[in-house]
């Protein structure tokens, strides 16, 4: 029974609920609501989530836990030589789970094997009548309960209310979980990887080639995890990428802010929103078809030798997506300047220009530095342009005309594929996810502190 | 000493400055009009570097698309070879039963390298044939197939049938491949080249509006290839992530605008938010890879995966939407309402979320479409498996539209790079199609109060 089946019949479930829950609070009054605490359709609600609630947290809590206790049962019958090494066990599972879904015909294992995927298949298919049963046992217990409750003098509508506020601080509280969540689980694997590799030398080592050997006996089998070419890469791209978007998007906004028609506004600035919109891996696609190759034949005919994955291309496509960024922040900053500002300079017999020179732009600069702030920490985190335009080779380099690679694609090379989990290759990309989140954390503080400053001095 | 010296200059410099004051400026002077002249020219110059900044990102925008529409429209249109193909009887159904199992299995690639021969009799090596097939896709047997089962009548008899050609092929008759090259840099010998000069003479190469795309999964083949499995894929992850982020970003914003006390909690949730908004996508996946796959042990590649990670990320962004949205809502309106008895929870649902509703419409579209357009974290939670079958549930190994645009991005073939831009052009108009409601649904509901 899939789950989108199982939700459906709570659905019908609460539906129902509500139904006979309101229909026994109309019956107990007599005929006059009025001798009811609350209106009908509360004691319907009551009944409704004490049917809906404890089902729909049965169903969370059982698929967080079905897979891992599976796991568990089957690899506790398996025979030790294939539970003693990891990379074997995560083997043997691959096929077990492929025989269970039925797709093993062709996989040559031994007959323990197969037999595990069948006992696989068995428990899953226990599990999930299992759950079915449980949570319709919970969901009538639940009606049974509270519908036997309903009473003219019961407080429907507060209990109801009360349970409501529950569940709105709890989808609150879901944006703390997830950090949280972001912080354990990048943590955890890092911890891994630290214990593997020193983390001196992740993060001050020269050289980065992320290469463990299959088998111990392997030639160069230690790989090497120092990720300073990552870091600098990745700030050669920043780089080039704000050299493009920051003096575009200030110019634009300065524009736009100061000179523009609001004709020519109404259609510039969504234009320009538009940039912001495009999908980063339309952006990937365009600077390694388009603009790579038109760089390297320019740079061919001037006697330039520009590598087909230049930094310079990646960067200058990031530049542009991240104008939009750039320039509504900075509108948004150079807006809240007061007029008193502006009526001082021109009364002196500014010029337009020097009074936004003079006048605006200090006045707006830490709420611009904050601005070009949150476009740094978004270009570093920046993905999928630089891992179609970017290159793989760990160089250390500042010339944009050679191919660097940065963080987030070595994370990405690192991650799709095959993923052993007791490697330090796999593990390094944790390392660098933890890296790349509390730098682009730290700026994004640092840049919010900036501009709240900024906003209070003219509030 | 130097106390001395420098009180001296500065008197020096009071007088200079005294004896300008009381003399008055000459407006007229030369001088000045050669200052206001330096000036407004650099008025004009400042105004123009501002003008040229928004010329440069709007040309951006149009190289961008130019780029895109140049390479990808041609991909909405495959070309097909007429070639007449022998049904013959005894390889399709030799001993008459008329049977569907028996004419399924029949080996319809044959017949049509039995046309390809017949109309190319003079071809003989081993290698010259292995071209010559290549002229037609490996997929038009499956084609000619459905056409037999259809209509059993056809067997025995020789008919001229349209069949979609090789990527190849389609390229050279798309132009993609110059017949002026020397022939060891491009892709098709003169031999083959020659064979397209006489189809084409006949009139036997045609380009037919290519439905395969819109309606096929995945393939190997580029002209086989379609985007159906990616869409359906996109959709299983976005319905995942609208059932979760909706509500629970709507609850989230309401409790945060109309209930939370200002206390600690309150203030850890709001940082969380803001700082989530920040957080890049791929540190999401990160995040995904871990928990849902790792810890929960969710299927791989599963939409299901997908949407719960989006939905993470979309959260913050429908939060701050819908809180503007509710906190857009006058005062006034829940004074009335608590003043007609209502409780507090009751002038939220009956009152303020109608009311603001169409702003957290507005803000949950704006998200979903940053979901839609979403690659990274996909990547890191194995969407991007090479998947044929048209996924049927949201428990289904997919991938996803910009995932597809990625795969086929780094393609070799030539012939993936049209499909790649077309493919972006349908995300591209799925996006324009997402905005353009929200901006709808802002006008119309938009509201002074």
């Amino acid at each position: 029974m899939s789950l989108s089946f199982l939700l459906l019949a709570v659905a019908a479930l609460c539906a129902l609920s509500f139904y006979f829950g309101r229909q026994r609070a109309i019956a107990l009054s007599g005929g006059r609501y009025s001798n009811l605490h609350s209106l009908p359709a509360h004691y319907g609600m009551y009944v409704a989530l004490w049917c809906g609630l404890p089902a729909l947290l049965l169903v969370v809590v059982w698929y967080v836990f079905q897979g891992s206790i599976i796991e568990a049962m089957i690899v506790s019958d398996l025979p030790a030589e294939i539970t003693s090494n990891t990379g074997q066990l995560s083997l043997a599972l691959n096929s077990i789970s492929l025989i269970a879904e039925g797709n093993g015909q062709h996989l040559s294992v031994s007959p323990e094997i197969i037999d595990a995927g069948r006992r696989l298949a068995n428990l899953q298919t226990i599990a999930n009548a299992a759950l079915v049963v449980v949570m319709l046992a919970v969901a009538t217990t639940g009606i049974a309960l509270s519908y036997r409750k309903i009473d003219p003098d019961m407080r429907a509508r507060n209990n109801v209310e009360r349970i409501s506020r529950w569940i709105m601080i709890t989808c609150s509280a879901i944006a703390i979980l997830s950090t949280v969540g972001i912080v354990f689980s990048l943590m955890f694997e890092a911890i891994h990887f630290f214990s593997k590799v020193s983390p001196l030398e992740f993060l001050f080592g020269l050289e980065w080639s992320p290469q463990t050997a299959i088998r111990a006996d392997q030639v160069a089998s230690d790989g090497a995890f120092g990720a300073i070419p990552l870091f600098v890469g990745t700030l050669l791209i920043t780089l080039i990428a704000m050299a493009v978007a920051v003096p575009v998007g200030l110019f634009s906004a300065i524009y736009m802010g100061e000179y523009a028609s609001s004709k020519f506004r109404a259609v510039a600035k969504p234009a320009l929103e538009i940039l912001a919109g495009v999908p980063t891996v339309v952006y990937g696609f365009f600077a390694a078809l388009t603009v790579a190759p038109f760089l390297r034949d320019n740079g061919a005919i001037l006697g330039l030798d520009v590598s087909s994955e230049s930094a310079l291309a990646a960067g200058l496509v990031m530049g542009v997506m991240i104008i939009p960024f750039v320039s509504s922040l900075s509108d948004d900053v150079m807006s809240q300047v007061p007029q008193s500002l502006r009526d001082g300079s021109y009364g002196l017999g500014a010029t337009k220009s020097e009074t936004i020179r003079h006048v605006i732009f200090p006045a707006a600069l830490p709420g611009i530095v904050g601005a070009v702030l949150l476009a740094v920490s978004r270009a570093i985190g920046e993905t999928m342009i630089v891992v179609m335009a970017a290159g793989l080779a760990a160089n250390m380099t500042v010339n944009p005309l050679q191919a660097v690679t940065t963080v987030t694609v070595q994370i990405v090379t690192l991650l799709v594929g095959d993923q052993e989990f007791d490697s330090a290759k796999t593990l390094s990309a944790f390392a660098l996810g933890l890296v790349l989140f509390l730098v682009t954390l730290g700026l994004n503080v640092f840049a919010l502190k900036v501009v709240q400053k900024y906003r209070e001095k003219y509030d | 000493m130097t106390d001395m010296a420098s009180l001296m200059e500065d008197r020096a410099a009071a007088k200079v400055i005294s004896d300008n004051l009381h003399k008055p400026v000459d407006w007229d002077s030369p001088k000045i009009a050669r200052n206001i002249k330096k000036r407004y020219a650099a008025e004009r110059r400042f105004k123009m570097y501002g003008l040229s900044a928004i010329a440069l990102a709007l040309l951006a925008l149009f190289v961008l698309a130019g780029s895109i529409g140049s390479k990808g429209y041609t991909a909405f249109f495959q070309t097909y070879v007429q070639l007449e193909v022998t049904f013959d009887a005894a390889e399709i159904d030799p001993d008459g039963t008329g049977d569907p199992a028996v004419i399924g299995k029949a080996n319809f690639d044959g017949l049509i390298k039995q046309a390809l021969r017949d109309r190319f009799p003079d071809v003989t090596s081993r290698q010259a044939k292995r071209d010559l097939y290549a002229i037609v896709s490996g997929g038009a047997s499956y084609d000619l197939r459905e056409r037999v089962m259809e209509n059993p009548g056809l067997i025995g008899q020789t008919r001229k049938v349209w069949l979609i050609s090789g990527d190849d092929f389609d390229m050279l008759n798309k132009g993609y491949i110059s017949a002026d090259v020397d022939e060891g840099s491009r892709r098709l010998n003169d031999e083959e080249i020659a064979w397209y000069d006489s189809l084409k003479s006949d009139g036997a190469v045609e380009k037919q509006f290519h439905t395969r795309f819109f309606t096929n999964g995945d393939s190997r083949e580029p002209e086989l290839a379609g985007i159906w499995g990616a869409a359906v894929g996109s959709l299983y992850t976005l319905m995942v992530t609208l059932a979760l982020s909706f509500p629970i970003g709507v609850f989230a914003a309401v409790y945060l605008e109309e209930f939370a006390p200002k206390n600690r909690f309150t203030t850890i949730v709001e940082v969380n938010i803001n700082n989530l908004a920040a957080v890049p996508s791929i540190v999401f996946g990160l995040l995904g890879l871990e928990v849902y796959l790792n810890v929960m042990h969710l299927p791989r590649s599963a939409p299901v995966v997908g949407g719960l990670t989006l939905a993470l990320m979309t959260l913050p962004t429908i939060i701050i939407a819908s809180r503007a949205a509710i906190k857009a809502v006058p005062p006034s309106i829940r004074q009335a309402a608590l003043g007609l008895g209502a409780s507090p929870v009751q002038t939220v649902t009956h009152h303020v979320l109608p009311l603001a509703m169409p702003g957290i419409l507005t803000g949950t579209i704006i998200g979903m479409a940053q979901a839609l357009g979403e690659t990274a974290p996909l990547l890191m939670i194995g969407m991007v498996a090479f998947i044929v079958d048209i996924p049927g549930g949201a428990l289904d190994p997919a991938t996803v539209l910009p995932v597809q645009i990625y795969l086929w991005a780094d393609s070799p073939e030539r012939a993936f790079v049209e499909k790649t831009s077309a493919a972006i052009m349908v995300l591209l108009a799925f996006l324009v199609l997402m905005n353009g409601f929200a901006v709808y649904l802002r006008k119309k509901f938009e509201r002074k109060w």
